[in-house]
């Protein structure tokens, strides 16, 4: 179907620096997820005294055996808890993604209570919102395994407390939305977290470990005065007998996961779910190539198409307007038998490619085909030509089209993601159903050192008009305009603030993003009862 | 000449049965099977080409009925009947009443069976007939005074047996005179009441003696040959375990002369078909005579093996009236045969019998291997009959290379079911006993120590195996349709690895295991860390690679357990499951709270009382109704918190309470 032919040298230096950095990038994003990982496994002892299960062995037990797992934003509060990259422990406190549980897809989010005593870390608050505003418009069942100290007084702060309101609210609305919560409280869920709990449709509660109160004993005393065990205010035992807060009481965390898992086998909530039978074949480029096309340097061009090769089924895709606006690319193809249209940049997007691109977006939505945008652009077309060919209007087009589309929206930053080519091309802005970052990504408004200049010729043209401007201090502004972008361009600098959700292998992008496109195709066709009183429980 | 019958009657069950459809089908024979109800889906009646229910399981009323049988033949219209052996293969009323029936018997004339049937009778005619016998006495006379005096003719040790017996059944040894009177009054009290007949016979007990029998065959033309013999004398409880042919150390003289011996005593009673003379032979290789079976053998097969003879097809040949179809100068002996019996029995508690059905058979195939067995996969071994499970029989060029082949086929049997003794066998051949051929009938007892020894720890690979059959079975069963992506199985993770634990049980054994999924291996921690890769050959069989060393193992699922056998051992693992609460841990202990509220109406225990499960420790009145709060287990009450009359809120806790 295509006429593209690649042109990769995989022998060639080009290609094997630019797999040198990718790799390099990739086992430093390794690393740091380990280190969260060991971070949480120190406190292995001190669960185990406690008859607890570590929270990732929690999940594993949750999860079906050898089943997928899609985790988001490990790197998320990366750099944001302490200053030293060196020591800083990303992942906000809590581990999220879509995994199967008794055979139905699902939401699940854990705290990583090994970490802090699963206190809420830098950017965790976030991460809980997308993995809940995920569930909800992929129209996944909830599954939480709470533990948390809730928010570190030490660290308080309003905003955070105010905005944490929407964690609450997101629980009534998948309530409401039919989307089940299922809640297993394996340790400390108290004061606002308490809510975390109550608003759950089904509460599992471990014996002795459980406690649910809106005040420890401490805050009770400094309170009321009032002097009563943990136990007593908000153990198992008591929600499961006596305020019934609790539906479930199980031993342990073995006991407790074992239920959540009957509790979602029970919901039935797979049966309806279409078929995916389509035949497809794998791509006919080796998708690990794309470890070498995309350069570190980000002035020398990649074609697009090559990377497409690597991803699509067979490696077969069709160009759409291939002659015109040649800049942007546009293609349908199919990935595990799903149909595709791409959009993707082999440089600067110019008016006719912004016309093109909303042409294509408006045909994918007529014909309820999924975009998948592979950013690699470094900003719409500047200049006289373009501002007389209309780019801003043809640019403002295209943003219409992107934040109007009616079919779900995948983005993947796989190289650079400068100005408003960021938005043009579905930025995290644009609100894509799912957006991934690979390892090399950049995000910037503009480049460092064109910024600077930006900024230096500003300086330097007020000199021009009479102002005393000395040519040192230009200078040092410009270098620190540079310092300040390059400290927040990297992706692990973008992905800490969860502009996307997660870093990826390039090699895993074709598995990941059949993944999500099937939890799309699901959603678009599953259709939960909303709760009749837009409230999950009343009595119980 | 007559001819062959077209419609054969097997009057018979179990393997036997089975090897027989076999050659008569070959021979365009038509085959009809009886079976009892006990029997009503067994394999031999499903191989037939007709099987006729014959009666309740109880031997008695269907495989021992003769009338039954006859019947069965009558609606049948078969035109002759093989008997198999057991059941009523040496009976003479069943041979007799056959050809009363106008049906061929496949067997002796009932003379010579009857003539064969009483030991002393049998003794007696084959001594005017110049066949050695053991120094003895098997006289009339069955008076304590004469037996006495034979006794002490005859010499210590000797054997007191039953003369009507068989099967090991009414047998003493007796070492010194003085224990002769009470050991001669219990084997006649149990031959009394085993065969309603308490006459004895006495024999010389030889030491380290050796049980080899002579196969002959008769026809009705005079025609008398043997092919040769074969070595019993591994037996436990006198009955045979691993049969051979030929004898190690046979010489062609001494099977001239035994095999002549046979002869004679097959002519002296008028032989027609398949006998075996059964001979005790000294370690010098004198023999003598001991009984003659009038019936095809169960190890026939290892006689088949070297002779290159269907004894089944010369037996239904000579039955229809044919010749011999070789002279004794044309019977050529080839190589070295060995039979093993697979029994549904365990070895550890006295080879008790272990009935069960067979949830897998999966008979090894090689070069040289024969497998006569009377079961398939899900066929039942049932409590009614002989616990044989299967023969294996092998051939080789010499001894050596018959054992080798065996053990490599023990390795390969994969049996789930019923215990067995199948890893006994395994190690009977390698004892040194069998491997250098010191065979006599106390080798089972002699070798007490290496067949009974503890299994030791089970290896790596054995856990490992049933480790990946289950991760296989996982990658191909999920509850979701292929070919979504989300329906693979290998652990995929876009960050780190996918990690689980799990818990393994064998026997005793224990292994709390972690497994780490990489993209084609699994990275295994048991006592140490393992890299493994597995791969499904067929339905029972992966391939497993640990290490980068690959070997085959069967694998058989039977959720929570898997079935292993692999690197010469097979062992069940049970997969605990991982949702089943751990042992207790240091949150608060249980108290017992009140079911609702209401009166405490007494209190029976104080603290630190030790109180057995259900023990009632106090009660509660509510709704005119008397709650009584038990002990949820063995355990001790720690505190109690409410007194007798006391008015209790619903919930509250009444006592606090610590399990053992």
């Amino acid at each position: 179907m295509n006429r593209f032919e690649s042109t990769v040298v995989t022998t060639s230096t080009a290609f094997s620096s630019g797999r040198d950095y990718m790799l390099g990038q990739l086992s430093r994003l390794r690393a740091l997820e380990q280190r969260t990982r060991d971070a949480s496994a120190a406190s292995a002892a001190r669960f185990e005294r406690r008859g607890q299960l570590l929270p990732r062995d929690r999940l594993s037990l949750l999860l079906d055996p050898g089943a997928p797992f899609l985790e988001f934003s490990t790197l998320a509060g990366f750099g944001l808890d302490v200053p030293d990259l060196d020591k800083s422990v990303p992942g906000g406190g809590v581990i999220t993604g879509i995994g199967y549980v008794a055979g139905t897809r699902c939401m699940v989010a854990v705290n990583d209570s090994g970490i802090d005593a699963g206190a809420l870390q830098p950017r965790g608050l976030d991460k809980q919102l997308r993995a809940q505003e995920l569930a909800l418009e992929n129209k996944l069942p909830y599954v939480q395994l709470v533990e948390s100290a809730g928010a570190n007084l030490l660290s308080y702060r309003v905003e955070e407390f105010v905005h944490g309101g929407n964690l609450f609210r997101n629980l009534a609305r998948l309530s409401a939305a039919g989307l089940p919560v299922v809640t297993v409280v394996h340790g400390s869920s108290t004061a606002g977290g308490a809510y975390q709990t109550g608003l759950s449709d089904y509460i599992i509660m471990v014996r002795g470990r459980s406690r649910a109160f809106l005040a420890g004993p401490p805050l009770l005393l400094a309170a009321t005065g009032e002097v009563a065990s943990e136990e007593e205010l908000g153990g198992a035992q008591m929600h499961t007998t006596v305020s019934g807060l609790g539906h479930y009481l199980a031993e342990d965390d073995r006991e407790a996961i074992g239920m959540a898992r009957s509790l979602v086998d029970s919901l039935g909530w797979s049966r309806h779910d279409p078929v995916h039978d389509v035949a497809f074949a794998a791509p006919r480029h080796d998708p690990a190539e794309l470890l070498g096309i995309m350069s570190n340097d980000q002035r020398r061009p990649v074609d697009m198409r090559e990377v497409i090769l690597r991803l699509v089924d067979d490696s077969v895709f069709l160009e759409f307007g291939a002659g015109y606006g040649s800049a942007t690319v546009c293609v349908n193809a199919k990935l595990e038998g799903h149909p595709l249209g791409i959009i993707t940049n082999n440089g600067p997007i110019d008016a006719d490619g912004a016309a093109k691109a909303t042409r294509f977006i408006e045909a994918c939505c007529q014909a309820r085909v999924p975009i998948l945008y592979l950013q690699n652009t470094t900003g719409f077309l500047v200049g006289r030509a373009q501002e007389e060919a209309g780019i801003i209007k043809q640019g403002s087009r295209m943003i219409q089209a992107v934040t109007n589309a009616t079919v779900p929206q995948i983005t993947v930053h796989c190289g650079a993601s400068y100005g408003a080519g960021n938005y043009g091309m579905c930025g995290r802005g644009f609100h894509p159903r799912f957006c991934f970052s690979w390892p090399n990504a950049r995000i910037a408004v503009m480049g460092a050192e064109q910024a600077a200049k930006t900024m230096g010729n500003v300086m330097r043209a007020q000199a021009a008009k009479g102002r005393s401007v000395d040519s040192a201090q230009i200078e040092a502004m410009e270098q620190r305009i540079i310092a300040n972008f390059a400290r927040q361009v990297d992706v692990f600098a973008t992905s800490a603030h969860l502009l996307d959700d997660g870093v990826i292998d390039p090699r895993d992008t074709r598995g990941v993003l059949a993944f999500v496109l099937a939890v799309c195709r699901e959603a678009e066709r599953r259709t939960p009862a909303r709760n009749s009183r837009d409230v999950a429980r009343t009595a119980l | 000449m007559s001819s062959l019958p077209a419609r054969l009657l097997i009057a018979n069950r179990g393997e036997i049965a089975c090897r027989i459809i076999r050659t008569a089908r070959r021979l365009g024979i038509e085959t009809i099977a009886v079976y009892s109800d006990a029997d009503r889906h067994a394999l031999h009646a499903r191989l037939a080409d007709r099987a006729l229910r014959i009666g309740p399981p109880s031997a008695r009323e269907s495989y021992l009925n003769i009338e039954a049988l006859l019947q069965a033949a009558r609606i049948s219209g078969a035109e002759a009947v093989h008997p198999g052996y057991g059941f009523l293969s040496e009976n003479a009323e069943f041979a007799e009443a056959c050809t009363a029936e106008g049906l061929q018997f496949v067997g002796p004339p009932a003379a010579a069976i009857r003539a064969m049937g009483s030991k002393s009778a049998s003794k007696r005619i084959l001594e005017e007939a110049g066949v050695p016998l053991t120094p003895g006495y098997h006289g009339d006379a069955q008076d304590l005074t004469r037996l006495h005096a034979e006794a002490e003719r005859i010499g210590y040790p000797l054997l007191i047996k039953a003369s009507a017996g068989g099967g090991g059944k009414g047998i003493r040894r007796v070492d010194r005179a003085t224990d002769f009177a009470a050991a001669l009054a219990a084997c006649q009290r149990e031959a009394n009441a085993s065969f309603a007949d308490p006459s004895v016979l006495l024999e010389r007990y030889i030491i380290q003696a050796r049980h080899i029998e002579i196969q002959v065959f008769a026809d009705i033309h005079g025609n008398a040959i043997h092919l040769g013999e074969r070595d019993c004398s591994i037996q436990r409880r006198h009955q045979k375990v691993l049969e051979e042919a030929p004898a190690p150390g046979m010489t062609s003289l001494r099977r001239d002369a035994m095999g002549q011996a046979a002869v004679n005593a097959a002519r002296r009673v008028g032989y027609v078909g398949a006998g075996t003379v059964e001979f005790i032979v000294e370690p010098d290789g004198t023999f003598y005579f001991m009984e003659m079976n009038t019936r095809l053998q169960v190890e026939h097969p290892v006689t088949e093996m070297i002779t290159g003879i269907d004894l089944v097809e010369w037996q239904l040949r000579i039955a229809a009236g044919e010749p011999l179809p070789v002279s004794q100068d044309e019977v050529r002996l080839t190589g070295h045969a060995i039979e093993l019996r697979l029994y549904a029995e365990d070895p550890s508690r006295g080879f008790l019998p272990s009935p069960g059905r067979v949830r897998l058979w999966h008979p090894p195939q090689a070069a040289g291997l024969r497998i006569d067995a009377g079961i398939e996969s899900g066929d039942e071994i049932t409590g009614f009959y002989d616990a044989m499970i299967a023969k294996l029989i092998v051939h080789g060029d010499d001894r050596e290379q018959a054992l080798a082949r065996l053990r490599r086929a023990l390795r390969e049997v994969f049996l789930v079911g019923p215990r067995n003794n199948l890893e006994f066998l395994a190690r009977l051949i390698d004892t040194r006993s069998v491997t250098e051929s010191r065979l006599d009938t106390h080798l089972i007892e002699r070798e007490h120590d290496y067949l009974m020894a503890d299994a030791p720890p089970l290896e790596a690979t054995l856990w490992l195996a049933a480790v990946a059959s289950l991760l296989l079975h996982e990658a191909t069963s999920h509850p979701t349709l292929l070919p979504s992506p989300w329906a693979s199985r290998d652990g995929f993770r876009i960050a780190g690895r996918y990690r689980r634990r799990l818990t393994l049980e064998a026997g005793t054994e224990r292994r709390d295991i972690n497994i780490e999924y990489a993209a084609s291996e699994w990275c295994v921690t048991l006592d140490r860390a393992y890299v493994v890769q597995a791969q499904q050959l067929d339905t029972h069989r992966i391939a497993l690679c640990v290490d980068g060393i690959s070997q085959p193992a069967f694998v058989h699922l039977e959720l929570p357990v898997v079935h292993v056998r692999t690197s010469g051992r097979q062992v069940a693992v049970g997969i605990i499951d991982p949702h089943q609460p751990g042992d207790a841990h240091d949150g608060p202990d249980e108290s017992l709270r009140a079911p609702m509220p209401g009166r405490v109406v007494f209190v029976n225990v104080r603290a630190g009382d030790r109180v057995k499960r259900g023990a009632a420790l106090l009660a509660i009145e509510a709704m005119k109704m008397e709650h009584v709060v038990c002990a949820p287990a063995d355990g001790v009450v720690e505190a109690i918190h409410v007194t007798e009359g006391a008015q209790v809120a619903e919930a509250i806790a009444l006592v606090d309470f610590v399990a053992d």
